[in-house]
């Protein structure tokens, strides 16, 4: 990785690349928010949600959502590029696979943050909470975003290769996830409950300990899980 | 019969006597743990002796496996392939066992087969992840990719484990901590005496040549699968 | 840093295999600078992944493999500069209008005034004009020969044609030989894969054939009667699969 300017010039091409594709169908992220929505609502079903119950379900409902939705996302990121052989023409580009990992995974970063963007909201009105609460929730959500996408556009690389494709991909990378879950679930729990950081701190140390390492690890073996 | 099918028959043996005499210091020679008052507590408690070492040989296991992934990364041999696969079939027999003897423990100590508590959950989920490695394994056709592939998953599922570890450790537990820092609030908790220790850890060392024993034998007949399938191939593109 | 001006692609003892099945056997060929060369092969002869091995795409599991001088086990990323390729594939976003496709690959290559360079790619594959419309709204020979724009956006003296005529009907197959009699003509350096025995013969300063991962056998056209040269073909085709 000689220049950093050049490098970055072409991750952030394929950020571009990836967000103007989207914007002409508009297929993914629509999909992925109405999905993030339904999830919501079955749980209303599922769990009777009421007035006294809500703060406790709510933090889970939320990442339940934006897991499911994140996924949806993760498994077309990289089928769109098997399905006409661009992944192909990607790889043929004088640039470090690091710098297709990158971009690739910035963009389902920044897919998964405007279907959060959008949704956040909605569940704010829904669950009654207050919106002071904003800021900080976004902050969490940012960093369990970057800990999903970051092994989840690793294995959504591996799994276009397999035959049972997107089907595969929750099964990997669900239980890889799990402490993006529970750390994030339980900030959200206490940014909702007003506690303050120190009690938290562990949880918040787990989150940003888990995206740097998953986040390395991944740039380092995604030469791998490209080779033909 | 070559030096290396004698290696196994030797481990087996070994494995087997050890586990003989293992049987017979845990039922035999054991004393009951101090702090527990009933006769089902106190029978029940001897699981232990079985569960804790088989989660140990489970984890071995997967730490081969991660450290085959690393190598076959590095030097592409086929040898690690083959260690891996076969280290995460028996890691998944052995954490299928801690999950069997855990749950038959909690039913006669907690009244219940399963609860919802984390360690138990990240156990199990521990134990998809590796069945998801198998399946990942089984939707690739080709089969340097498989084993690139597999060598990724494993590394990254093996790391994932100690931070699964910390969230268990931090969210409230009822799994007693015996090994380490040994807190009696959980329920079912036990003090470990000197013999008692002695027994577990030799426990933990006949579960260790067990695993060796067993991957041996499943390295040999791995072995022989890929030499029929390359036979099989030779015959077809000749 | 460029090498040998002689021989552009260099390949010397390469074998492939996947897990236990070897696809290529010792490959031996050298494609020399400004020179056609097509491969003609069976289906399954190992064309596409000997294709893949020179453009990078596969590591070899053994052998040489020397690209516009360099070695491909140290200067993968120097020798994917140097070559372009047209697979069966488009390599090419559904998504995306032609320009925005090659921006975005224009962009990956640092190509400099990328937009000049985007009209004129566009105007010799008779592109220009529809250069807004979505890649999924072309014919499979319009995308085609924005396939063939792709792989030149960069200039690269090297251009790997791997069945480049792939599901193309006869007008647009004709279109393409045009395209590549031009390419020819500019004193680049051509490897082409085709199973098509006629297509080979037609294009092409020199013939090789590919068969149970090997080169089998090799001939400059001039040296060579259609006739004759379809026989050896059978003939080795027959004998290796």
């Amino acid at each position: 990785m000689p220049l950093i300017m050049p490098y970055l010039r072409k991750v952030f091409a394929i950020v571009a690349k990836d967000v103007v594709a989207e914007l002409r169908t508009r297929e993914m992220l629509s999909s992925m928010f109405v999905f993030s929505l339904l999830v919501i609502l079955i749980f209303n079903f599922a769990f009777d949600l009421r007035a006294e119950n809500q703060k406790t379900l709510a933090p889970g409902v939320l990442w339940v959502a934006i897991a499911f939705a994140g996924m949806l996302g993760l498994s077309r990121s990289f089928i769109m590029e098997k399905d006409r052989g661009s992944i192909e023409g990607l790889l043929l580009t004088p640039v470090d696979r690091s710098a297709i990992y990158l971009g690739k995974m910035l963009g389902n970063v920044l897919f998964i943050s405007v279907v959060e963007i959008v949704i956040l909201p909605i569940f704010v009105v829904l669950f009654n909470l207050s919106a002071r609460d904003l800021p900080l929730l976004v902050g969490v959500m940012i960093l369990g975003t970057i800990g999903f996408a970051g092994v989840g556009t690793l294995f959504s690389a591996m799994v276009i290769h397999t035959r049972a494709r997107e089907v595969l991909l929750p099964i990997l990378l669900f239980p890889v996830v799990i402490p993006v879950m529970l750390s994030a679930v339980k900030l959200t729990a206490a940014i909702l409950d007003r506690l303050p950081f120190a009690d938290v701190q562990n949880w918040f140390s787990l989150l940003v300990a888990f995206d740097a390492i998953f986040m390395a690890l991944s740039f380092i073996l995604f030469d791998y899980v490209m080779e033909e | 019969m070559s030096q290396s099918d004698r290696w196994t028959g030797v481990l087996l043996a070994v494995s087997g006597l050890l586990m003989m005499v293992a049987i017979v210091l845990v039922f035999g020679v054991s004393p009951d743990p101090v702090n527990l008052q009933t006769p089902v507590e106190r029978f029940s408690q001897r699981i232990f002796y079985f569960h804790v070492p088989a989660w140990w040989a489970g984890f071995l296991a997967f730490l081969v496996a991660a450290g085959a992934g690393v190598l076959y990364l590095i030097n592409g041999h086929e040898r690690w392939d083959v260690i891996g696969l076969s280290s995460v079939e028996i890691g998944i027999t052995f954490t299928t066992m801690g999950l069997i003897t855990g749950s038959i423990w909690a039913k006669s100590t907690w009244n219940t087969w399963w609860t919802w508590d984390p360690r138990l959950t990240t156990a199990a989920i521990g134990w998809l992840m590796y069945v998801g490695y198998l399946m990942l394994r089984g939707a690739i056709d080709n089969p340097e990719r498989r084993a690139r592939f597999a060598a990724v998953f494993a590394l990254i599922a093996f790391l994932s484990v100690p931070l699964n570890f910390m969230a268990i450790r931090w969210w409230r537990t009822i799994h007693p901590v015996v090994i380490g820092s040994g807190s009696a609030d959980a329920q079912g908790g036990f003090a470990l005496g000197p013999t008692i220790r002695m027994i577990f850890f030799f426990c933990l060392f006949t579960f260790t040549v067990l695993y060796f024993a067993l991957m041996s034998l499943r390295l040999r007949t791995e072995w022989l699968a890929r030499r029929v399938e390359h036979l099989k191939q030779q015959l077809i593109f000749r | 840093m460029v090498g040998s001006a002689l021989n552009q692609i260099e390949i010397r003892r390469l074998v492939k295999a996947f897990g236990n099945r070897a696809v290529l056997k010792g490959v031996d060929l050298t494609v020399a600078e400004g020179e056609f060369l097509t491969l003609v092969g069976p289906n399954g002869a190992g064309k596409t992944t000997l294709m893949n091995v020179i453009s990078t795409l596969t590591k070899p599991t053994g052998g040489l493999v020397r690209v516009a001088g360099y070695d491909l086990a140290d200067g993968a990323v120097a020798v994917r500069r140097q070559i372009g390729l047209v697979s069966h594939k488009t390599l090419l976003y559904d998504d995306l209008s032609a320009e925005q496709n090659l921006r975005f690959y224009a962009r990956m290559y640092d190509v400099p005034n990328v937009e000049a360079r985007i009209e004129t790619v566009l105007r010799r594959v008779g592109l220009w004009g529809r250069q807004r419309d979505p890649v999924r709204t072309y014919s499979r020979g319009m995308q085609q020969r924005l396939a063939i724009a792709r792989a030149m956006l960069h200039d690269p003296p090297i251009l790997l044609l791997d069945e480049p005529d792939t599901g193309l009907d006869q007008h647009a197959a004709a279109m393409l030989t045009d395209l590549l009699h031009e390419v020819g003509a500019t004193r680049r350096t051509v490897l082409m894969t085709t199973h098509n025995l006629d297509r080979g013969l037609e294009l092409g300063d020199r013939v090789a054939i590919l068969a149970g991962g090997r080169i089998a056998y090799q001939a400059a056209k001039s040296e060579l009667d259609a006739e004759q040269f379809r026989e050896v073909y059978y003939q080795y085709v027959k004998q290796r699969v």
